[in-house]
């Protein structure tokens, strides 16, 4: 297909994950908040978030203080934040113009109304429909997310492009499953003697119901320990949000867009998936918590990115003519 | 017959004469109401239908196409306006009706019309026999921007020019068709022909069932057919892709659908590429070879190499690729000198001179102001008169007379001086008028107006020359504008053309 086609396709398929991620991300907090009623208010702490987006320069610049009202606005209606919600999707939306005649007629009619559900409701009311409402703000776009991927699995041929929207959705996916993971440092480093208590528990919680977890997790592991938790997000081997399964489901397409055997690569995309994806194969989540998962989460995002950029390299940079 | 859902058993028979009861025809043919405000007979099933509707029923059901047009992102995008890329055309449900018979008298005219122009563009670059014999001036076009010498002593595959046309047709108040313009450059608006269809089949199942309509969703598979006969027996299995300009192109939403109804590639000038001669196009897994185009992008930005150095939206060395036969163009680069306002007043002699016909669609009359007769005359009545520029399209740089005020006709009689050449006046005719759904009388009924319209059918010209029957309405939906531009606020009806034999009796147009 088009390399144009293709990058295009991937970014409209990475941009949806990302914003019903994000969604999911501050899901963390209003669940927080609403785990802790005496806490509330003043013990929620929203600057975590802001830092693991990655984009707290542009955030402490514009916004100044974290409030919830602030990071509210800068994560899901900000038209200047590229990576808020609203502009996911109008991006998203906008990939899906330039490639209509690629991806089934429904992808792009869901897609059209999630963007314009979203770009309504940041309209509304002086684009505070977020703010005033954040749990049925996000919950509808996390309901819409899942849907575009429905939709997507049940009406794309699965073919090359179909290959290349699994591609971006997994390596979106799996980094933001280690952003979420990583909120948890940040929440727990102002108050360190939380770590054990009912509190620390409750955040766990918090965190594994923003990532659609815990009641899966609870079927594996039962009680939440911190070492469990890291199993199950970083390294379960059948949960989807899983980062080592989002990792083997993105290297999956890669070879099938390639045609590569598995375990072997023509090109630096699969190669430098192919050596993450076998980092995460051969931990254990002990040797995470002990070596400091921030560290774990943090270089795991940075090869993330170089995987990024090699598919970028390999499939959509400018052949010379 | 009708299994019509009303559940009014006891109730009288809907009549749809009172649709119109209030209806000002403004002394205007309209072309669904006849001069006692009662429905034409080709309107008459469809009017009935109307008439059957709970109050409120017809405003739903145009709310509903509004709002679904709106969901499946049926836009074109508007120059120069950053916030509002894009727009939806406005769409009125209540479809214009046109009937067997006035369809093949137009569908011959048109058939015929094309015919010759086709003819006109090889011989303009070839022989150039009706130069050289004085039926149409060498100077009319060689003065032309229409005209390219990168042209000059080709040979399109299968011997044709224009693949794709669109024909504008407007009709005056005695009921006479009129040719307004031929588009035969990268004429818009075939897709929206098909998506009002769509709208209207789903916001008015029951009006199909009763009304033998003749289809127009076979048009991308004709046009792909056209494409691959252009490659016929150069490749076995031709590739086909669709070049636009890009996403801000206004007509980049026909663009895509045409690409994705074909189920062929969408391309831009960057995914392309000229190499060992051949076309290709940037792939994930290499170049590949790319053995027909449908350009939707203008000569001049087709190829830097032949036309415009500074263009980034075309293919360096397409010209050349093209030009050795590697690879086809729909339509060819050079149709456009046929499209120019000047030369469309020397259609009728182009028909009798290659055809030896008569013309069956007459021409508007016009005045060439570059005829030193002429000018004159259209300086002394430029307040009756419509003045066009040869060579815009889009209905910009236009003079209505009847609606400008002294100055601007003195500032356009100036212009018109400085270049008598690029202009053109026609008398202003008394365009036909259609009823639109206009938000509800202050009682709640139902509130038709007319409004002004042309047509704009579609002709393909691949192994059999194809006449998509219907076209494009456009409406002005300004009251008294006669402006049916998209760009200029224009909306859309879709159109019918009966299938169903004779109901032209009574009909009062002929």
């Amino acid at each position: 297909m088009l390399s144009r086609v293709a990058e295009s396709v991937y970014w409209m398929s990475r941009l949806v994950e990302r914003a019903e991620n994000v969604a999911r991300f501050i899901g963390v907090n209003l669940n927080l908040s609403l785990d802790l009623p005496d806490r509330g208010g003043e013990g929620e702490q929203w600057h975590p978030l802001v830092v693991t987006s990655g984009d707290d320069a542009a955030f402490s610049k514009r916004y100044g203080e974290a409030t919830r009202r602030n990071v509210i606005r800068f994560l899901a209606l900000d038209a200047e934040n590229p990576n808020s919600v609203r502009s996911c999707l109008a991006t998203a939306r906008e990939n899906a113009r330039t490639v209509r005649e690629c991806i089934s007629e429904e992808m792009w009619e869901h897609l059209n109304q999630f963007h314009l559900m979203v770009s309504e409701a940041c309209d509304a009311r002086k684009g505070e429909g977020p703010v005033a409402e954040p749990h049925e703000f996000f919950e509808k776009v996390r309901q819409a997310g899942q849907q575009f991927l429905g939709v997507t699995d049940a009406t794309m041929t699965h073919g090359e492009a179909w290959q290349f929207c699994r591609l971006g959705r997994c390596i979106e996916r799996a980094d933001k499953t280690t952003r979420i993971l990583d909120v948890k440092y940040y929440l727990l480093l102002p108050e360190p003697e939380d770590v054990g208590t009912p509190f620390d528990s409750l955040q766990w919680a918090a965190l594994l119901r923003s990532a659609g977890a815990l009641q899966m997790y609870r079927q594996k592991h039962g009680r939440i320990t911190p070492r469990d938790v890291v199993d199950f997000l970083v390294l379960d081997l059948q949960f989807p949000r899983s980062v080592l399964f989002c990792l083997a489901q993105a290297d999956g397409a890669l070879h099938a867009i390639t045609g590569t055997p598995s375990g072997t690569f023509a090109s630096p995309a699969e190669q430098h998936l192919g050596k993450l994806h076998a980092r995460l194969a051969f931990t254990r989540a002990d040797e995470i918590v002990a070596g400091g998962m921030h560290e774990f989460l943090d270089s795991t995002q940075r090869q993330l990115n170089q995987t990024g950029k090699a598919v970028y390299d390999t499939f959509f940079a400018p052949q010379p003519g | 017959m009708f299994q019509a859902q009303s559940q009014s058993t006891g109730s009288p028979a809907p009549n749809p004469a009172e649709l119109f009861r209030d209806y000002d025809l403004g002394g205007f043919f309209d072309e669904t109401v006849a001069e006692d405000l009662t429905p034409r007979p080709a309107s008459d099933r469809l009017c009935r239908r109307i008439a059957e509707l709970a109050p409120g029923d017809l405003a739903r059901r145009q709310a509903a196409a509004e709002t679904a047009m709106r969901r499946l992102g049926i836009t074109f995008s508007v120059y120069g306006d950053a916030r509002g890329k894009e727009r939806i055309i406005p769409f009125d449900i209540l479809p214009r009706v046109i009937t067997a018979e006035e369809w093949r008298t137009v569908e011959r005219g048109l058939k015929q019309r094309i015919v010759a122009l086709d003819r006109f563009i090889g011989d303009v670059y070839g022989d150039q026999k009706i130069l050289n014999d004085g039926v149409v001036p060498r100077s009319a076009v060689e003065s032309g921007e229409g005209l390219k010498k990168a042209c000059m002593g080709l040979k399109p595959p299968r011997g044709v020019w224009c693949h794709i046309t669109g024909t504008d047709l407007v009709r005056d108040s005695d009921g006479t068709l009129y040719v307004l313009e031929d588009n035969l450059r990268v004429p818009s608006g075939v897709s929206y022909v098909l998506q009002n269809r769509r709208l209207t089949k789903q916001t008015f199942p029951g009006l199909f069932t009763d009304n033998d309509i003749r289809p127009v969703d076979d048009y991308p598979w004709r046009l792909l057919e056209c494409l691959h006969w252009l490659c016929g027996g150069r490749v076995e299995d031709p590739v086909a892709a669709v070049l636009t300009p890009g996403i801000y192109n206004s007509a980049y939403f026909e663009h895509s659908f045409l690409a994705q109804q074909m189920g062929i590639p969408l391309v831009e000038g960057r995914d392309l590429v000229v190499r060992d001669g051949f076309v290709q196009m940037r792939t994930t897994r290499g170049p590949r070879r790319v053995d027909v185009l449908y350009r939707r992008i203008d000569d001049e930005f087709l190829d830097p190499a032949a036309f415009r150095k500074d263009s980034l939206l075309g293919v360096p060395g397409l010209m050349e690729a093209y030009r050795s036969g590697r690879v086809a163009l729909a339509n060819a680069p050079g149709t456009g000198v046929a499209d120019d306002k000047v030369i469309y007043t020397y259609v009728p002699d182009m028909i009798r001179y290659y055809l030896n016909e008569d013309p069956i669609l007459p021409n508007v009359p016009t005045f060439r102001c570059g005829d030193p007769d002429s000018l004159k005359h259209v300086l002394a009545n430029l307040e009756t008169m419509v003045v066009k520029p040869a060579n815009e399209s889009g209905g910009s740089g236009m003079l209505i007379g009847p609606a400008s005020s002294a100055a601007e006709r003195e500032e356009f009689a100036a212009r018109i001086k400085d270049d008598p050449r690029d202009y053109i006046a026609q008398p202003t005719l008394a365009l036909s008028r259609v009823p639109v759904l206009c938000d509800p009388a202050p009682d709640g009924s139902l509130n038709l107006a007319g409004r002004h319209v042309d047509l704009r059918p579609f002709i393909i010209r691949g192994p059999e020359t194809y006449v998509l029957p219907g076209g494009l309405t456009r409406v002005a939906l300004t009251p008294g504008s006669l402006v049916v531009n998209s760009s200029q606020g224009g909306g859309s009806k879709d159109t019918w053309v009966l299938s169903g034999e004779g109901r032209a009796k009574g009909e009062g147009e002929e």
